[in-house]
């Protein structure tokens, strides 16, 4: 495009409802962090769908590579006793 | 940290089980370029629709006939606008920026649906978009929602999630118009005749025509055929006009008791194909127009630019 | 406007002050949401787009608000719609500031700059008012104005601080609106009536406030004041532009063309 210059991307988060997480809901363009705030209330929450919201400059994020993800997850796949279903518990033991 | 590299053909083959499986692919997965590039053609095309789409509707923003109906209207073509916008964010997803997406609509390289270079001539059109374009786009995006592409199917259901409204404002403004005067009635009538057929239209060729079809579906980038999802829409459509007490314009449209599903006339194929060649009664005001927002607003996107920097430049 | 039979609460002429009070605060507002929703796929990008379609959201909403309101103590029973879509230019009572065609984006964001730091301390007192339904409305259009402000507020510092095209457009745009401020501060004699028992805001005293923020955010933004050499008002009598009759017709055609019909 004849030198229109890219406007910096920005990642979305929204918390839909207090006590929960932030989610990711999309991204949108912006020239900086509180303007990019301001359009994330008006594009991802017109019908109220957040009580906050974060913005993250999508180059900032520091992503796993998924060329890597063999060494990054596989090796808790075989740790199962980390995961409470591993346990068998007789019927009998209740609240556990 | 890879310890040895999969072959092509190996990376294609875990790619393809990834997608029989339901598996998602997401933005950092391997995948193959033509679906990369499908994907990116097939994404941008719906974001362009829904970006173009607001310009027929918009086109009545300024004088619905209610405060309501106002209120209404223009918060649906803006949802459009909404839609656009995640539409590109998926998209973007896949390496492709968004200026160069909507350089190659204004070269006339991307497409977007063609039921957009219809007119809209009176405020019935209005309830005819809502309750039938709108229509016609859910039933193709609710088999998006499962398409195999993460961003892609998460923006499809978001947007979901805001289009039943927008059919259902639609279907309002004709009840209203159906339980109206004769002028309204006829004004409804005259709507139906004018945007039935190419809404049919939307879902595109028959499947046996259809060029990219096979292969998306083998990716699932689609998840039902062309003449799949035009039958579903029939189906479901044909009873609502009945309640409207409006008559849909094919004399061969029936109920089939045999297939359980309504047979209808055949498109005219000819008027498909002038109006995706671009020579519809709109299709040059609507790039048009697109371009000149595009280009009026650059030097305010220029101004952004300059304001940051400078501003950057003093904190550094 | 008179002659009209008001009734509601309280003796006759003071319902008929608060119907006018009412309905002038439903047409400013009705007009500058019509104005800005002409941005509808016309702004600059799309994250505007949405954002501008946002406040011209809340401008018709509260519009609509203030009409029911004075539908409810209109002595001809009008309702809120016949209000919007029936009455002729004569008839309208709207500033003139809002009425102006959008121009460029600078010029409606100049225009959203002078109409919002106005509207927010306004709003902030009417939401004060000893009258409860105006107070109501008041206190929501308040929280919606104060948004509206940041956004304008610095569509104003980016767009002076930008590139030199952009700085002209603003300060050009600054100079054409400016003689139409002063007509916000003008008090009706309605205004007045209602400013005794609590109801109504006094405008003319809040024009100083006015000023000095405004010069605040032209300084911020190295921009000139304008000197204030002209000043043009009418519209509180029904005196509008030639712009306002189009907007009108534009804007009541289904309604003109089919009288007395749903929709
Ligand atoms: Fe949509
Ligand atoms: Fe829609």
């Amino acid at each position: 495009m004849t030198n229109d210059r890219k406007l910096p991307l920005y990642e979305v988060f929204v918390r839909s409802r207090r006590g929960l997480d932030h989610k990711h809901v999309g991204s949108l363009h912006a020239e900086d962090g509180a303007q990019a705030l301001k359009y994330a209330r008006d594009c991802y929450t017109r019908r109220s769908e957040g009580v906050s919201i974060w913005v993250v400059r999508s180059s900032e994020i520091v992503a796993s590579q998924e060329e890597d993800a063999a060494s990054f997850f596989d090796p808790s796949d075989d740790k199962p006793y980390r995961h409470a279903t591993h346990y068998r518990l007789p019927k009998a033991v209740k609240n556990l | 940290m890879t310890e040895y590299r999969l072959s092509g053909a190996e990376l294609e083959a875990a790619f393809q089980t990834r997608v029989d499986d339901e598996r998602r692919i997401e933005p950092k997965d391997w995948m193959p370029d033509a679906y990369r590039k499908n994907l990116v053609r097939q994404i941008s095309q719906h974001a362009h629709s829904e970006i173009i789409g607001m310009q027929p509707e918009g086109n009545w923003i300024t004088r619905a006939p209610t405060l309501k109906r106002k209120m209404i209207l223009l918060a649906k073509v803006q949802d459009e606008g909404g839609h656009g916008l995640y539409l590109y964010s998926a998209a973007e997803t896949l390496g492709a920026s968004r200026e160069d997406m909507i350089e190659a609509l204004h070269q006339g390289r991307a497409k977007y649906a063609s039921i957009f270079n219809y007119p809209t001539l009176t405020w019935a059109d209005i309830g005819m978009i809502g309750w039938l374009v709108d229509g016609a786009a859910i039933v193709n995006q609710i088999s998006l929602q499962r398409t195999s592409y993460g961003p892609y199917s998460r923006a499809m259901i978001r947007i979901c999630k805001e289009e039943s409204f927008h059919q259902r404002q639609g279907f309002e403004i004709l009840m209203a118009l159906a339980a109206g005067s004769e002028a309204q009635k006829a004004m409804a009538q005259d709507a139906l005749n004018r945007w039935w057929w190419p809404t049919l239209m939307m879902f595109g060729p028959h499947d046996s025509e259809s060029a990219h079809s096979a292969q998306s579906m083998q990716w699932k980038i689609k998840r039902k055929s062309n003449d799949e999802l035009r039958q579903d829409f029939v189906d479901q459509t044909v009873p609502q006009a009945d309640f409207l007490g409006l008559k849909i314009p094919d004399p061969e449209l029936r109920w089939n008791e045999d297939r359980g599903h309504y047979d209808f006339g055949e498109i005219d194929w000819d008027e498909f194909w002038t109006v995706v060649s671009g020579n519809g009664l709109c299709n040059r005001e609507r790039l048009a127009r697109h371009r000149k927002a595009h280009q009026d607003g650059k030097w305010v996107r220029e101004a952004m630019r300059a304001y940051e920097e400078k501003r950057r430049a003093r904190a550094a | 406007m008179t002659g009209r039979r008001a009734h509601g609460r309280g003796h006759p002429g003071r319902a008929a002050a608060l119907f006018e009070f009412a309905l002038a605060l439903g047409d400013d507002a009705l007009v500058l949401g019509q104005r800005l929703s002409e941005w509808c796929g016309n702004a600059p990008f799309l994250e505007e787009d949405l954002a501008l379609a946002n406040v011209a959201l809340d401008c018709i909403g509260r519009a609509n608000l203030f009409y029911r309101y004075a539908a409810e103590l209109d002595g001809e029973g009008r309702n809120a719609d016949q209000l919007a879509f029936l009455r002729g230019s004569r008839e309208y009572r709207n500033l003139l500031i809002c009425e102006l065609p959008i121009g460029d984006f600078a010029f409606t964001m100049a225009r959203q700059a002078m109409v919002d730091t106005f509207n927010l301390p306004y709003l902030k007192r009417l939401a004060r008012s000893t009258d409860p339904r105006i107070a109501a409305i008041a206190a929501k259009a308040a929280k919606e104005s104060r948004y509206h402000l940041q956004r304008s507020r610095e569509w104003v510092l980016r767009l002076a601080g930008g590139t030199g095209e952009s700085r002209a457009k603003i300060q050009s745009a600054f100079d054409a609106l400016w003689g139409y401020c002063p007509e916000m501060f003008e008090m009706t004699s309605g205004e007045t009536a209602l400013l005794k028992s609590g109801v109504s805001v006094d405008r003319a005293a809040m024009k100083a406030d006015w000023e000095r923020a405004m010069k605040a955010v032209l300084a911020e933004a190295a921009l000139e004041a304008p000197e204030g050499k002209w000043t043009i008002s009418g519209g509180r009598n029904g005196l509008h532009t030639e712009h306002h009759g189009y907007l009108l017709a534009e804007m009541q055609s289904v309604q003109r063309a089919w009288p007395g019909l749903e929709w």
